[in-house]
């Protein structure tokens, strides 16, 4: 029964491996089974540094695993005649062993330093080098995403802010900030195709950024729980050229402001 | 150690066995730490059904969202068709993922093998403090029925995510499940804290004052190491859980608003108080639930290396690295909670230094993998189930500990955190490691606890399964987190990102369904080997250790001859005897000649 233990382990690295690259070949069954479409500027380097550990993580995995199967192979004991190896370790095996390891995720570490900060600390500034003011205020509520573009005051949060539920729309090939915030319960405001993903917290304000590379929709998706309704706070992300982008605000504003009430005429008799 | 009832029947009256009172002080209050282990066991076991069915109705929903849910959902839902409502789902996940942590993993491996094996294996008579011991099993009954009471009404549990993150769980007005079931829920899992930690300052004083004579702690099998390290942890996190759960209670009842901040609407009504900060709640809770992290499987990586050394028929490979590596990610494990939050809102420069910790966090358990590569290298592997199962934790480790770096990788980690990436991680090491080796470890002591094997074929039919199984449900959560699928929604195919995903959803429930099924075919061979197995002598698998010295099952008192300790638990394959394995309490050979100088460890 050795050899077929041996043989299931085995199978660990064969399909383990089998699996990940059905997956990003997008073969059937498995179509779309791999990272969404990246349509940020800045979201190759997180696409490159999760292949990268990808492929680090596969190497150890597929040799540990294979190791695995040849010792379970080799030394059953119904085929191994040989006399057990009376050992209790090797100093030189265990310091190679903790030495590469260890340099390895202190590379890991280092290397992703920089793509870190550029995600969360090193917003976009402006030519004079101010920080870029968010285009768009975005409040996470029980369960739905309040959208607040600038009116003509170009300032957020004043009375002729345009609001907008679930619809948010973005210039192409543009730096974008947004501020993200919570009303009421601990959201998280994510883009699958964006790979941005920020907790809202409510008494806290927060930035994200990222330059849309490619026109079309998108979901907007929360991932953190909040609520009984938290499957169905869905938002819709449309990126499309400066122009429509424009012209959609202008027609978004005038809306509103033709909104405003007028009293029906009085009842005659 | 002496005071206590005997479950022997001299005291009886006759032939009418034990009387009534005997029997409870026997079996019931019992002040011997096997019995109580063995209630840990009954009682882990029976939650382990609960939460696995719990799963089940997960992988309902999303398989065949919206479709009547096979037995809950008529009895609940009967109004809706047996369709289940959103609010339910929060309920399934977060009671599926508290029953399992914190009333099967947690006491199964510290109260369960805890317990039981810990003066077994140093060669106590019992624990240091025998009625502790008996107050740490109680004090989870507490916790049984405050769990219990939340399930009882709409929306039958509590429904803000084991993690119980603020303000969602700490208004009632927030969500349904927010309202008493939440008090329930926070009350039994202090419960839960305060049996651990009665058990944790047990084990440290057993294990440190109670060692038979010749037991150094460098002859400690690596069962005991575990456990001696998972209740330091325990003592020096827990506190910080229970005040941050009363804390959460008083911010609900009392208005204190910790975790509340100012100015906060709520499903349209306003809370009194603010001032506080939500994100204290996630330091405070990761503070404590990132040790136990490793409180879930540092004891089963003992009881794996004394598995897999007994049965490669060699010793265990670097005993003191091993050693080293444990008390490594025990100290590390205090320093890593904030891989939890990255993306939380917590300061992003934190989240480096916290990631650096995280990254070093990885480099003891690949040493410990790779020592027990280097135990069955050169061994004559016996494919026993125990050995089998321990195996598969090896095997499975590599995988869970591997994707973990995916997620330690800050940058990468705001793409694939709260995906599906992060339930594969985690359900690989928790139920494809611990719980393997729970089953392993079951299937080895076995025949201590009850003096009879459990059966082989269906031991081994049990593995083949669950081990298919459970990898068609789990290795496919990491191709559903490489798309984003976010975890905790009900529906996510209302999502034009998520929608293609069913299909490989229903695989992976199909598969699920099998794997809790195939638990079956476990429960059947444990209750009847109880009553039908081969009757076995001390140490019927061949082992060093000293637990196979005392009889089976060990009588009050544990040993019949006062055990002495000549050497280290892993003495398999030694030159200075002829048999196989060199157990702990045989006295040297006295045939000086054969004697080598102690090894280079």
């Amino acid at each position: 029964m050795g050899r077929f233990w041996s043989l299931l382990f085995l199978m660990v690295p064969v399909f383990g491996v089998g699996v990940f690259v059905w997956a990003m070949a997008g073969w059937w069954p498995m179509r779309g089974h791999w990272l969404p479409e990246n349509i940020n500027a800045h979201g190759g380097v997180i696409d490159s540094l999760f292949m990268f550990i990808l492929v680090l993580t596969g190497v150890i995995f597929i040799g540990t695993t294979l190791v695995m199967f040849w010792f379970m192979w080799r030394y059953d004991a119904a085929a191994n005649s040989d006399r057990v190896a009376y050992s209790h370790g090797s100093h030189t095996l265990e310091v190679v062993w903790s030495i590469l390891p260890a340099a390895t995720l202190v590379f890991i570490a280092i290397y992703q330093m920089n793509a870190w900060a550029d995600a969360k600390m090193r917003r976009p500034k402006l030519a004079d080098g101010n920080l870029k003011p968010p285009v768009a205020e975005i409040t996470g509520r029980q369960f739905e995403w309040r959208i607040r573009y600038a009116g003509e005051d170009g300032d957020v949060g004043t009375a002729d802010d345009i609001q907008i539920v679930n619809d948010l729309h973005l210039p192409v090939n543009e730096e974008i900030v947004l501020s993200i915030k919570s009303a009421d319960v601990l959201h998280s405001f994510f883009l699958p195709n964006m790979r941005v993903k920020q907790d809202v917290v409510p008494g806290m304000k927060q930035y994200v950024w990222f330059q849309p590379t490619k026109m079309g929709v998108y979901d907007i998706v929360c991932a953190e729980l909040c609520g009984w309704g938290h499957y169905k706070m869905r938002g819709r992300l449309t990126i499309e050229s400066r122009e429509k982008f424009d012209a959609w605000l202008a027609q978004k504003y005038g809306e509103q402001n033709q909104a405003t009430f007028t009293p029906p005429p009085a009842q005659s008799e | 150690m002496s005071a206590v009832s005997l479950p022997v029947h001299h005291e009886a009256q006759g032939d009418q066995g034990m009387s009534a009172r005997q029997f409870i002080n026997a079996y019931v209050f019992s002040l011997d730490h096997k019995i109580i282990g063995l209630q840990f066991l009954f009682s882990t076991l029976l939650w382990f059904l609960v939460g696995g069915l719990l799963a089940l109705g997960i992988r309902w929903q999303l398989a065949w969202p919206w479709s009547s849910m096979p037995v809950i959902g008529p009895m609940l839902f009967s109004g809706e068709g047996g369709q289940i409502s959103p609010e339910f789902y929060t309920t399934l996940f977060t009671m599926h993922a508290t029953v399992m942590i914190f009333f099967v993993i947690i006491p199964i491996l510290a109260g369960a093998f805890g317990n039981y094996l810990i003066p077994l294996m140093i060669g106590a008579d019992d624990m240091a403090f025998p009625t502790l011991n008996m107050l740490s099993y109680w004090f989870m009954w507490p916790a049984f029925i405050c769990i219990g009471l939340s399930f009882l009404w709409p929306p039958y549990g509590a429904g803000g995510g084991w993690t119980s993150y603020p303000p969602l769980s700490a208004m009632p007005e927030a969500a349904p499940g927010s309202a008493w079931a939440q008090t329930m829920w926070l009350l039994g899992v202090t419960c839960v804290g305060i049996s651990s930690m009665l058990g944790s300052v047990n084990y440290m004083t057993t294990i440190i004052q109670m060692r038979a004579p010749g037991m150094t702690m460098f002859r400690l099998p690596m069962t005991i190491w575990g456990m001696f390290i998972t209740a330091i942890l325990q003592a020096f996190a827990l506190p910080v859980l229970t005040a941050a759960g009363f804390m959460q209670l008083m911010d609900r009842m009392l208005g204190t608003g910790f975790f509340l901040p100012e100015g906060l609407v709520v499903n349209n009504s306003a809370m009194a108080s603010g001032g506080g900060q939500p994100i204290l709640w996630q330091h405070l809770f990761w503070f404590y639930s990132h040790p136990a992290v490793y409180i879930m499987i540092l004891p089963a990586m003992g009881m794996v290396s004394d598995i897999i050394a007994c049965f490669a028929r060699k010793p265990l490979f670097g005993y003191k690295p091993m050693v080293y590596s444990i008390s490594g990610i025990a100290g590390l494990g205090f320093i890593v909670w904030g891989h939890h939050m990255f993306v939380s809102g917590m300061n992003p420069l934190l989240g480096m230094t916290f990631m650096v910790s995280t990254m070093m966090i990885a480099l003891p358990s690949a040493v410990k993998t790779f020592n027990w590569l280097g135990t069955i290298w050169g061994g004559k592997i016996q494919y026993t189930t125990p050995m089998l199962f321990a195996l598969s934790f090896v095997s499975m480790f590599i995988i869970g500990g591997l994707s973990g770096i995916f997620m330690a990788a800050t940058p990468v980690d705001i793409f694939i955190h709260d995906t599906y990436f992060i339930v594969a991680h985690f359900h690989y090491v928790l139920f494809a490691g611990t719980a393997m080796a729970v089953f392993g470890a079951i299937y080895f002591w076995y025949p201590k606890m009850f003096g009879r094997m459990m059966d082989e074929t269906l031991g081994k039919i049990h593995f083949f399964l669950t081990f298919i199984f459970l990898n068609g449900t789990f290795y496919t959560m990491h191709i559903l987190g490489a798309v984003g699928f976010p975890r905790r929604l009900a529906d996510p195919y209302d999502y034009e990102t998520f929608k293609h995903l069913l299909p490989m959803n229903q695989f992976m429930s199909v598969c699920a369904i099998l794997m809790v099924a195939t638990q079956v075919i476990f429960a059947y061979n444990f209750i009847r080997s109880m009553f039908f197995g081969t009757p076995v002598g001390r140490n019927p698998w061949g082992a060093n250790s000293l637990e196979w010295f005392a009889p089976s099952p060990p009588g009050h008192g544990n040993f019949d001859k006062q055990p002495i300790v000549y050497r280290g638990p892993y003495e398999y394959g030694s030159p200075e005897v002829d048999t196989e394995n060199y157990p702990q309490w045989i006295p040297p050979p006295s045939d000086l000649k054969r004697i080598q100088k102690p090894g280079h460890h």
